[in-house]
This record gives structure tokens, sequence and C-alpha cells, in this order.
């Protein structure tokens, strides 16, 4: 295929990390490629989670190597994860409720956003140019997201929905390389899930992203991921295309039982 | 656009407030309306509304608990009558610039302990966060309350035993052990206050307005999410130790140069708790409750002075009923239906606010 | 000698805080907040107990008696009053409506009992001590160890051996998942503010044998020092409470002994911050890591 020719985003090799005695992931190689959406999936417990915070380096690995457009992560804290290119949304939506939608996303511009605490108090030039920067690309990111009519609301009073849709509009503020997804779909109903598949081919396309989803919903994953990667107990069982995946015995075993 | 407004209008709200109770309070001064015990309470006023915002940019806007505020008081108000008392000596004595140089470095010394600090306090989360800025208020009151500090042609003397510096025939004692300061010239103004309090709103509403501003309330949010975005929440929750504490010494220098003579103890843990109170009244985050708040409070107990010895009792009770009042929920709904039914918008009060 | 003579009436002095601290860590274990009005229940532990041996005459035993009984009930009336309606809000608003609790007691005592220090009768406990060669040990010293002691052991045995004691355990754990259980959560959290002011009484009469003058303001110093001393032993554990006292003790009564007088309250407070620094959580503190 012609993405083997490219290289990839995202390399993890022989990634593993113990929790004391307890082996949560071992042996795992994954590549991501440029705009490519990829699906992370598995049996509870798996270990997906885990790895997402890997990735992020929230923890740190016990063994095995990330690396990042080739930039190798393990010396990497996560607000230097972040500013390498990795974003993230979380299973339970982490927003920052008592601020402003717009704030919310114009938190995710921390690092691109260039003035200083003396330019801030003094309203200097270079304060203003930043602001008004930072207030056009929110705009536009809220309105690719259908937020723009929140822009001032609190955060903690969006539905259920629109929270999910802002938690990836911050991500993407963070203007990141690989763009992780844990269980966007959770809590939604078939119609809000066919809006969210729409709005997650939307951002690869208009951003030109690699995306790698964590998910159960079968459906959204079979129908939307170009490459699947399948977790069980922590190790890597089978990987390939949707086609693949799900004629593969060893995967139906996992999560049928025999 | 419209939430850009918004807190520009929060901050237009702060200042008119201060600019118009500045102005009448003067003309009412100027007037001989006040009286003396309400005219002796101006200035302090204006010390402990800076302190409160100060504190609020901790509590209210990084989300942590602070216990300590007074501390950071003390050491403006110590080192205001240091440099005040070295100025003197060389025969400097403009008020006005005795009070500015006094300030200043009262605001510089306590911010830059404020930054010491913040190193092995910004270690720890939650209660015990709180319980180590306790520990260094009591420890910065402990031992100011041991110094003994004079100054004369060969510059400043110090001791920490008792009375032992010797000094020249007209050498001036600043600072005496638990005697605290005394002979202090007295040259705060109502008109320094009030620039005072102007200076740490304009401060705190520009730095609340930033991008750091906002990572400092991502991280009280969600600090999890905050690291995510790559916002280092040690380096953020610093700047709001930093600027607390400066404002906390500013607040201190004023008071300093108020009193002719103030003992250390009374930069104590229950002034940094009344400090708390303000802050937590006017609304966590919010800086004009914090102005009506703190102004309140602090008139309060000589606007309940005809209750003589009972008033620090209503005074308490007052405080326990607010508090109950404004938090509990069920008191609360009851109030947000009766709000509505009379037409207005069912918006809650919130414990936090940004702005 | 000297030094363990320090030592000694450290581990004195530590059995008043951690008495007290144990009440503290108690109440935010379960309720999960910071009583700031503990240290004046503590005074007013210490007034009923003067007047009833001073004023009234009664015999010292029934006075501590009547002293735990009226702080037990004082702590519950304050929680039920107080503290209740806000068991949904922030933690925030608790600790200032104790703060406001705090200023009440002290208020109230004042107008009723006057600003005036009193002294605390020093003959309710046996005057005197044993001497073991060149060092000598005051029977209150003995007498305070041991009712920490004893306390210790005695809430050790509840909290883990009864079935009220766990549903304590329970409480202090979730409290939603509690009430599921069939479990009152109120009539627990009322226990234990009966217990905490209870220990406080006991806490005060100690204090007054050891420090005799009492007066309205008398809460707020050993307020602090259980505070400071449960946060030390890791807060809301018992045993860290009991570690808290006694450490804060000894280590305050070396450095009145050999460093300074004057500076002992800085000295104790930046071994507090050491000791943070090097265990986050207090000593036998267990931290908490929160779930991504």
């Amino acid at each position: 295929m012609a993405d083997e020719k490219r290289k990839p985003v995202l390399e993890v090799q022989d990634l593993g990390i113990d929790f004391g005695g307890l082996t949560a992931v071992n042996d795992l190689n994954m590549k991501i490629y440029p705009e490519q959406i990829d699906g992370l999936i598995g049996p509870n417990g798996a270990g997906k989670t885990t790895v997402f915070n890997m990735l992020t380096k929230v923890y740190q690995p016990t063994r095995g190597k990330i690396f990042l457009e080739g930039q190798d992560m393990e010396k990497l804290n996560p607000v230097q994860a972040s500013q390498a290119g990795i974003a993230r949304t979380f299973q339970n939506i982490r927003l920052f409720y008592n601020m402003s939608v717009i704030d919310n996303v114009k938190t995710g511009m921390h690092n691109h956003i260039s003035y200083n605490n003396f330019d801030a108090i003094f309203r200097t030039g270079r304060f203003r140019r930043g602001e008004k920067q930072a207030e056009e690309k929110a705009r536009e990111l809220l309105e690719i997201f259908h937020l723009s009519e929140y822009a001032d609301l609190t955060a903690g009073n969006l539905p259920y929905g629109q929270q999910r849709r802002l938690e990836i509009a911050r991500a993407m503020a963070t203007e990141p390389k690989l763009l992780l997804l844990d269980e966007p779909a959770a809590g939604m109903n078939p119609q809000e899930t066919e809006e969210l598949m729409a709005m997650i081919r939307t951002v690869r396309d208009h951003f030109k992203i690699a995306i790698l989803l964590i998910e159960h919903d079968m459906q959204l994953v079979m129908q939307i991921c170009e490459h699947i990667t399948v977790l069980n107990y922590g190790m890597l069982l089978a990987e390939g295309t949707p086609q693949e995946i799900q004629n593969n015995p060893e995967v139906i075993k996992a999560y049928i039982g025999d | 656009m419209k939430d850009l407004l918004k807190r520009n209008k929060n901050a237009a709200v702060s200042y008119s407030i201060v600019i118009v109770l500045f102005i009448v309070l003067s003309i009412m001064s100027g007037a001989g309306l006040l009286g003396r015990k309400y005219t002796a309470l101006l200035v302090p006023v204006c010390c402990y509304i800076v302190a409160a915002i100060g504190l609020n940019m901790n509590v209210g806007i990084s989300g942590e608990l602070n216990l300590g505020q007074a501390g950071f008081m003390s050491l403006g108000a110590f080192t205001a009558v240091i440099v005040a008392g070295a100025l003197n000596f060389h025969g400097v004595t403009a008020p006005a610039l005795v009070m500015l140089i006094c300030i200043v470095c009262g605001t510089v010394v306590a911010g830059f302990l404020g930054w010491l600090m913040s190193i092995p306090v910004l270690k720890l989360e939650g209660d015990y966060l709180a319980i180590v800025t306790l520990a260094f208020g009591q420890i910065i009151v402990n031992i100011i309350n041991n110094i003994y500090l004079g100054i004369d042609e060969n510059g400043l003397h110090f001791s920490f035993v008792n009375n032992t510096i010797q000094m020249q025939e007209d050498g001036n004692l600043l600072i005496s052990g638990p005697m605290g300061a005394t002979g202090v010239n007295t040259v705060s103004t109502f008109t320094a206050g009030f620039i005072l309090v102007m200076i740490s709103l304009i401060i705190v509403y520009h730095l609340m307005n930033s991008r750091n501003g906002r990572a400092i309330m991502a991280c009280r949010d969600n600090r999890i999410a905050a690291s995510t975005v790559g916002i280092n929440a040690v380096a953020e929750k610093t700047l709001a130790f930093v600027v607390s504490a400066a404002l906390g010494g500013a607040a201190g220098a004023l008071y300093g140069m108020n009193y002719s003579s103030f003992a250390a103890t009374k930069f104590d843990f229950n002034l940094s708790i009344l400090i708390l109170v303000y802050v937590v009244l006017g609304g966590l985050g919010n800086m004009t409750g914090t102005i009506i708040a703190t102004t309140l409070l602090v008139v309060l107990p000589e606007v309940l002075r005809f209750l003589s010895i009972y008033r620090m009792l209503i005074y308490a009770i007052v405080l326990i009923v607010i508090m109950i009042v404004t938090n509990n929920q069920a008191i609360r709904l009851r109030l947000k239906n009766l709000r509505m039914k009379n037409g207005g918008r069912g918006k809650g009060k919130e414990v936090s606010g940004n702005g | 000698m000297q030094f363990l003579s320090y030592l000694i009436s450290g581990l004195g002095l530590g059995s008043v805080y951690a008495i007290m601290a144990l009440g503290y860590s108690m109440v935010y274990g379960i309720a999960k907040m910071l009583n700031f009005a503990h240290g004046d229940i503590i005074m007013v532990g210490a007034y009923v107990a003067f007047f009833a041996i001073s004023g009234a005459g009664m015999p010292p035993a029934v006075a501590i008696l009547l002293s735990v009984l009226v702080c037990t009930v004082l702590g519950v009336v304050i929680e039920r009053l107080a503290y209740k309606p806000l068991r949904e809000a922030s933690s925030l608003a608790v600790l200032i409506t104790a703060i406001g609790v705090s200023y009440f007691l002290e208020n109230g005592a004042l107008i009723l009992w006057g600003a005036d220090s009193k002294f605390f009768p020093s003959n309710i406990f046996p005057q005197g001590g044993i001497t073991l060669g060149s060092l000598t040990i005051s029977w209150l010293t003995i007498i305070t160890i041991a009712a920490c002691c004893i306390i210790m052991i005695l809430l050790m045995l509840f909290v883990g051996r009864t079935n009220t004691g766990r549903a304590m355990r329970a409480c202090s754990e979730d409290k939603g998942a509690a009430t599921l259980m069939g479990i009152n959560v109120n009539m627990i959290i009322s226990l234990t503010f009966a217990i905490g002011s209870g220990l406080a009484a006991i806490a005060a009469v100690l204090l007054g044998a050891t420090y005799p003058s009492i007066s309205p303001t008398m809460g707020a110093m050993p307020g602090i020092k259980a505070f400071t001393a449960a946060v030390l032993g890791g807060i809301g554990s018992i045993p860290g409470a009991f570690v808290g006292g006694l450490l804060l003790g000894v280590i305050e009564n070396l450095s009145k002994a050999y460093i300074s007088q004057q500076l002992s309250d800085a000295i104790v407070f930046g071994v507090l911050i050491v000791i943070l620094l090097i265990k986050p959580a207090g000593l036998l503190g267990r931290k908490v890591s929160e779930k991504v």
C-alpha cells in the first residue's frame, strides 16, 4: 500500500508498562500514518486508555519507545508532549467548566500566543495583536465545530454532545500533529454518533492530521477507521483494515469468548 | 466580542465603584461628615481591599487555599518601616516620595518571598498546601517578633537576641522585638490607598483577561486537562502566588505607614482568616464583590457599636447566616424560583467565577 | 538525662496535642471539613471545668464528666445548626462558616465570662511525680500520656471492630454508597462531632492543668496546633493524629529547650514544612491520585 512508503506520524516500539507487579501493556508496536484515521479497540480493561496516557506522557512507559514524527518522546513530560504535537480528549469529558466556551478554546492556544505578563499588564501592542489573533482563531474553530452560538456560555452549561465537540475543538486549538480521542461517542445516541463521525472526518480533512480513536461502538469504528489495532490483556492481538479485523477469529474470540 | 465586552464591563463596574466611593468619601471626610472613627477606617479599608484582591487571585482565580496572606502584609509593613526610617534618617521626608518608595519596596520584598515560598508550597495540594502557607505565615511573624533593628550614621544595626544593638546618639530604633515598630512617621493617605486599590484592580483584571490568566483558571478547573493543552500548572500557579503575595506586601506597606506603632502579632493567623472571609463572602474570582464585601465587613463592627458588647456576636451570626443562605442548595433553589417567578432570568450565583 | 526529661515532657505536651488532633482528624475524615471552631470548643471545655470546680465546688472527676457532656452536646448542636445545611456546599464555604462559629464562641465567652484570664485550679491532679535517679516525671505528664494512649486504643478498637466504627469508615470512603447500604449518615456525622468534641473537653482539662491561664481566646493556638498535628500525621488518619500530635509536642519542647524559647514556633512550623515536602500526604497519610 502507498501508506507504507510514507513516514509515520507516530511510531510505537515494544511499548510496555508495569504498575507494581501488574503488567498493564506489553510489547506494543504501532504505526500511524499522516492523515489516517486509526482505531484502537479491545475488550474492557485491555489497556487502551493506558496506551493513551503513555502517548501523552501522563504515564512514563516502563519499556519501549515512542516516536512522534521521528522525535523520541522518552524525556518529555505531559506539557512537552502537548507542545510536541499530541492532543487528546478524555473518556470523562474534562472541560474547564467555570470558563466560557470560547475561553476553553483559547486555552488550547496557550503555547501559540506569544506575549508575556508585562505585555498583559500594560496592554502593549504585542498583547493586543496576540489577543486579536487568538480571538480570530478561536472564532474560526468554533465555527468549524458548530459552537459559535455558545461562545460566551459557561462550558458547564453546555449540553453533553456540545461538550464533547468543545473538547475536540480545544484539542485542535493546540495545532497538533496527532489527535487522540478517548471514546468520543460514549453516551451518544445514533444520530449524535452520525454527526460525530462526520465531525471526525471533517477534522481530518480540514486540518490534515492523523487521528487515533478508542471506541466501543463497533459500527463507528468499522465505518470511519482506515486501520485498526486490537488490544487484549495489554498486548497486540491483531491489526489491519476493518475488513481484516472483522473476520479475524482471534478478535471475535476475544470479544465474545469461546 | 460579547464576552470581551462583558469582561471589560466587570472591570468597568469595579473601577466605577471605587472611583465613586473615593470621591464621595473624600468629600464627606473633607466636610467633616464622617466622624473620627470612620475617618480612621479609610486607609485600613484600602489596605484590606488590596490584600483581599491579592488573595482572591490565589484562592478564587488559582483555586488554592492560602492561609498566610497576613505574613506577606507583615513583610510589607516592616519593610516599609525600615525603608522609611532609613529615608527619614538621611533627610528624605516628602510624604508622597517616601510612601511611593516604601510601597514599592514592600511589594518587591513580599513578592520575592512569595516566589521563594511557592517553590515548596506548590509541591503540595489541597489542605496540605493550605497548612504550609499557614506555617510560613506563622514563621514570618515569629521571626519578625524577635528582630531588633535600628539605624544611625553607620547604617543599619540588627540583632536577634534582645536590645543589644549599640547605636550612636542620634540613632533611631526602628523595630524592637515584640513591641514591633515604634515611632513610625505616618504618611499614608486615603488618596494613596485609592490609587493602590486602582492599580491592584488594573493589574489583576489585565492578568485575568490574558493568556496566563486563562491558563491559571484552566489549572484551577482541571489540572490534568490543562497539562494536556500544554499548560505548566506550577508555573502558572507561581504567577498567581507571587501576585497575591506582592499585593499583600503593598497593602501591608500602606498599613505600616498608617500607624505610629504596631507589632508583628497584628499580622497573625487571625488576620489571614479575616481576609479570607472577605474574599469568600465577596465571591471567589469576583473583584467587585471583594471590594464591596471588604468595605462592608470592615465598617460593620463600627456600625454595630450601638450593640455594645453584643456587636461581635451579631457579626458572627450575620457571617454564619450569610454563608448558609448563599450556599445551601435548598435555600438557593427557593430564592432562584422566587427570582424567576418575578421575571428575572434564572442565573444561579456561583461560588467561583471568572471575572 | 536533661534530654530525657525534655523528651518526656514533650511527649506529655504532645499527648494533649494528639487528643486535640484526633477530634480534628476524625471530623475531617468523615465530614470532610476543617472544623476551625474545634479550638474554641476546647476553650468552652476549659471554662466549664473551671466553673464546676472553682465555682460549684464539684469534685474534679464530676467536673471533667460535666465538661465532656457539655462539649459533646455543643459539638452536635453546632454541627446540626451550622454545618449540616452546607453538606453539599464547597469545602471553602464550610470553612468560612466554621470561622463564623469560632467568632461566635469566642465572643460569647467574652460576654459571659469577661476578657480577663482566669486561673485553672492546679490541684485536680496529684502534685509531684515519680523519680528515677536524676529524672523526675510529674504525675500530670504520666496521666496525660496514659490518657492519650488509652483514648487511642479505645478509638482504634471502636473504629476497627464495632459495627458503628465500620459505618464510620464507610462514610469516610463514600457517603453516597454508605447511605445505600442503609447507614444513617446523619447519625454517624453527629456521632463523629460528639466524639471529637468530647475529646476536646478532655484535652481542655489536661491543657488547663498544664497551662493554668484560661481566657476566651485561649482556643486559637491549640486549634492551630491541632490542625498542624493532624496534617503532620496525615489528616483523616487516627494513628496519624496520634503520631502527629506526639511529634509536634516533642519538637516544640526540644526547640524551646535547646534552640530558642522565642523562636520555637518558627522551628516547629519549619519542621512541619520539611516533613510535608518529604511526605506530601503527611507521615501516615495516603496520597490518593486522580484516575486519568
